[in-house]
């Protein structure tokens, strides 16, 4: 694989994360305020299942651990792109969605408008909300301190 | 002879109306909605969803509020819910030690590399009942501070750079992973199955069969190494898409164990472990599975095999409360016909004792 390709699918990978994260009414509105490229629906959205596995301590060889419930679609764009949308849950709209951005990232047309427009936005919502998660944890993180008794 | 014995259609109808009018309570107290449940009834949903085995908390609050807050029979909804739906694969397997963490404390070292996380635990509560929450009470906002940037290695993996603790087994990608929602269970089973077993596993039982063996039945001198509970991202191998596609994140709790020693002539001594992985925050559970995934290691580790815990034919045919309501909750359907042939045996029993010692014992005197 070339280095613009290996780029390409590390962009690719980063904007489903964000979208994976992201509340379907928030992309849809995102969505709704771009004019959209011609499509169709290559895959009909369907719900399904994912085996999700752990590491045995966390780290060794893998062992199924229990299912969970996931959305899948492929759109193409008139233009020939195919973007596929994976996400946890039973929101398939929420698949198509993001199937609709994945191939409008790889149109060289689209992708700064996806990224500006319905990513970047979507990308600040989740690392605050991360971020607001991370610091009400670490004020219940515990400061040792010792008693010092006698004299040393 | 067959009797097929009809009748019963209308009554089951109205028993089931019945059902759904008992199910809404008072008309005109206001109905709990799903959302509710996942929110305020959180630890209930993790639970039928790590022995449901499938991840979906909407689905898990529904299966509560239909089953009535009945866990195990929300768990049997949910098994039932799971197998109507295709399975697409499984999951790159989790990276835990990337765990966005919310909870992660450790019994064996105070000082350890990210802190000690209290996140939001019973601990240290002191379980006087609230008044507070009888009325609508709304909580103050959490108190925040500067999140460190600092990884959160496992306790585990510290122990192990100095070899003071057994490496997890590691077996190569192409080994298939056992799955006994796909073939049925055979003994002995791998600890793959095992654990996949001990994660559906009723949190009940797991407690119990944990507490015995801390009480000698079965050998286990545990340390919560650690237990962690927060946000694990999930990946797919989508063949479509050519790479490992991120499907968002899980909630997830882990407990390690730290147990005592093994070694040999040829290895220096070091600790063993238990390991649990459950759905949502489950602590006591993982816990729980972490013990009983110990003592379920008495064969491989040469331990003499004495208490049930250490029995995986017996913890693991036991252990799934779907499969154990079934066939408890089969007694209450009709037996008719089976239990007309043993009255019918008992009747003739009985006649034969009656006419045992009903017998004169004449003729022992008459001889």
């Amino acid at each position: 694989m070339t280095a613009t390709e290996n780029d390409k699918q590390a962009q690719r990978k980063a904007v489903m994360a964000v979208l994976a994260h992201s509340d379907p009414s928030e992309i849809s509105g995102r969505l709704a305020a771009i004019t959209l490229p011609d499509h169709e629906n290559l895959r009909e959205p369907e719900n399904g299942l994912v085996m999700v596995r752990g590491r045995i301590g966390g780290d060794g060889s893998a062992f199924n651990l229990g299912e969970a419930t996931v959305s899948r679609a492929a759109v193409r764009l008139s233009t020939g792109q195919v973007g596929f949308g994976y996400t946890l849950g039973r929101d398939r709209e929420k698949a198509r969605m993001i199937a609709l951005c994945d191939a409008m990232v790889q149109s060289d047309e689209f992708a700064g408008l996806i990224e500006t427009k319905v990513i970047a936005p979507l990308c600040a919502a989740m690392t605050a909300t991360r971020n607001r998660k991370a610091t009400e944890a670490a004020a219940t993180r515990v400061d040792f301190y010792t008693l010092v008794r006698g004299e040393g | 002879m067959y009797v097929a014995v009809k009748g019963g259609e209308r009554a089951i109808e109205n028993a089931h109306r019945l059902l759904a009018h008992e199910r809404r309570g008072d008309r005109d107290v206001p109905e709990v909605s799903l959302s509710q449940i996942s929110e305020q009834l959180s630890l209930g949903v993790d639970r039928v969803m790590t022995e449901g085995s499938l991840y979906d908390r909407e689905l898990a609050s529904l299966a509560i509020k239909q089953a009535r807050g009945d866990m195990i029979e929300a768990i049997f909804l949910v098994r039932a819910f799971r197998a109507t739906l295709p399975r697409f694969g499984a999951t790159e397997p989790v990276d835990t030690g990337a765990m966005q963490v919310r909870r992660r404390i450790s019994s064996t070292f105070k000082d350890i590399p990210g802190g000690q996380i209290l996140g939001p635990t019973f601990d240290y509560t002191h379980r006087l009942l609230d008044p507070q929450l009888a009325e609508g009470f709304s909580p103050e906002t959490p108190e925040t501070s500067e999140a460190s940037l600092a990884a959160t290695p496992r306790v585990t993996d510290i122990l192990g750079r100095d070899g003071l603790i057994e490496p997890s087994p590691k077996a190569d990608a192409e080994t298939p992973v056992g799955d006994l929602t796909r073939e049925p269970l055979s003994f002995p089973a791998d600890r793959d199955l095992r654990l996949q077993n001990l994660a559906r596993a009723d949190e009940g039982f797991l407690l119990a069969l944990g507490y015995s063996s801390q009480r000698g039945y079965g050998r286990n001198h545990p340390f919560a190494g650690e237990i962690r509970f927060g946000e694990v991202e999930i990946e797919f191998m989508a063949e479509d898409v050519g790479f490992a596609v991120p499907l968002g994140a899980i909630a997830m709790t882990e407990c390690q164990m730290v147990n005592q020693f093994k070694g040999s002539a040829t290895e220096a001594p070091c600790f063993t472990r238990g390991y649990g992985l459950a759905f949502g925050q489950s602590e006591r559970k993982t816990m729980s599975m972490a013990l009983v995934d110990r003592t379920l290691r008495a064969r491989e580790l040469g331990e003499e095999v004495i208490a049930p815990a250490q029995d995986e034919e017996f913890v693991m045919s036991h252990s799934d409360n779907v499969q154990a309501t079934g066939f408890v909750e089969h007694l209450k359907l009709p037996h008719y016909v089976d239990f007309q042939s043993e009255l019918g045996l008992l009747r003739k029993l009985r006649k034969e004792f009656a006419e045992a010692t009903e017998a004169p014992p004449m003729q022992e005197a008459a001889e």
